[in-house]
């Protein structure tokens, strides 16, 4: 019954949360409202997505959320540098392929928006049966460095939260 | 102090914008248009927000927050026909 | 002690201001400067995140300290944009990917399929759908 009411409780919570930003006050009105919202809009759209993400150390996630802004900072510090002081002779671009231990398709997207996100990478595909991603780099010397680090900063992190 | 700190960032994201233009302009292909029209609209928020902090009212914010949403979409589905032909299926 | 507060509050947002304009104004000169599509990718989707995080951040405590309005709107698009950057990048990506690069540039999947953008894992047994 409780499962049929609330389908997707973070999503109920993310919902309520997003209203009141969007509102930009709180009050207990505003917050009834958003509750409704929260409630109704997963209720609605149960049949697209009827699989519930599992997330087995939610504190693990603050922490990946930590480091990722942390890396974010650094990476535009790096690309920064890249582009002012660098020719286009000097940078060495190169495609790298990072194997997938992760199977959940929402830890993957994670996994892809972070890889994005970070130091001189883009997450450009997956291959078909996504055991693997296909990175390009902007500017590495070590292509292996690159798919260690993704492999040990972020993938290992991630499955400890997933799986 | 503020004052001079907004018109230095305003100066800096209309010349982004420039660039941009520029770009638009000259790019070698249709993939670099986009790439060059979603930074542009990149750009257009940070400028939205600027004058909003500028004149001291909030309602530059949602202005800002639905081109966000458009520009996102907009992008996407520019995208999605190239790579698929058609946008919705 | 209010006046002190206020003009640290000043400092911060001039800084931020600052180094938001800069960080935006070096994205989109990467966007001219760089010389091929893939590096052309690069410097949008970081440079101006930060560059719009910044103002969004000296937006946010600029209205709490001088308009004594709390106002959380900013953290709402920052978010926004921040989910939305790696996935316009790598729409961008698999278009580039899909018109101008050839398969036998990459490296291979060491895989039984071959990158989703030229190959495909038949109906019946995908396990998440990647096209």
């Amino acid at each position: 019954m409780l499962r049929r009411i609330f389908p997707h409780p973070q999503l109920t919570l993310m919902l309520t949360v997003v209203w009141l930003l969007l509102v930009n006050t709180v009050s207990p009105g505003n917050l009834l409202l958003g509750l409704v919202f929260g409630v109704a809009i997963p209720v609605i759209t149960q049949p697209f997505w009827q699989k519930r993400p599992v997330i087995k150390r939610p504190l693990r996630v603050v922490e990946y959320m930590a480091l990722v802004i942390w890396d974010i900072v650094m990476a535009n510090v790096v690309v920064a540098y890249t582009i002012l002081f660098k020719s286009n002779a000097r940078t060495r671009s190169a495609w790298v392929r990072v194997p997938l231990d992760l199977t959940s398709p929402e830890a993957i997207t994670l996994l892809a928006g972070t890889i994005t996100m970070t130091p001189g990478t883009v997450a450009s595909a997956l291959s078909a049966d996504a055991s693997s991603i296909l990175v390009h780099c902007l500017d590495t010397d070590d292509p292996e460095a690159v798919r260690d680090e993704i492999k040990h900063r972020y993938e290992r992190r991630l499955k400890e939260i997933f799986e | 102090m503020i004052e001079t700190a907004l018109t230095f960032a305003v100066t800096c994201f209309a010349l982004a914008l420039v660039f941009n233009l520029w770009h638009l302009a000259r790019a070698p292909g249709v993939v670099d248009r986009i790439l060059a029209l979603d930074t542009m609209v990149i750009n257009a928020i940070a400028l939205l927000n600027l004058y909003g902090i500028s004149q001291g009212t909030p309602v530059y914010f949602e202005v800002s927050m639905l081109i966000a949403m458009v520009g996102f979409v907009s992008t996407v589905a520019y995208c999605r026909f190239i790579l698929r032909g058609n946008i919705i299926e | 002690m209010i006046e002190d507060a206020t003009l640290i509050a000043e400092v911060v947002v001039s800084f931020l201001l600052v180094v938001a304009g800069l960080f935006g104004l070096v994205g989109s000169l990467g966007l001219v400067k760089l010389d091929d599509t893939m590096r052309r990718l690069h410097a949008p989707t970081k440079a101006t995140t930060l560059g719009i995080g910044g103002v969004l951040i000296a937006s946010m405590i600029y209205s709490a300290v001088f308009l004594d309005r709390l106002s959380f709107h900013e953290l709402l698009i920052t978010i926004f944009l921040l989910l939305t950057a790696p996935i316009t990048a790598n729409f961008i990506a698999k278009s580039y990917m899909h018109r101008h690069v050839d398969e036998a540039d990459l490296p291979p999947t060491e895989g039984p399929y071959g990158w989703a953008v030229y190959d495909a894992v038949p109906e019946d047994e995908r396990p998440i759908d990647t096209k």
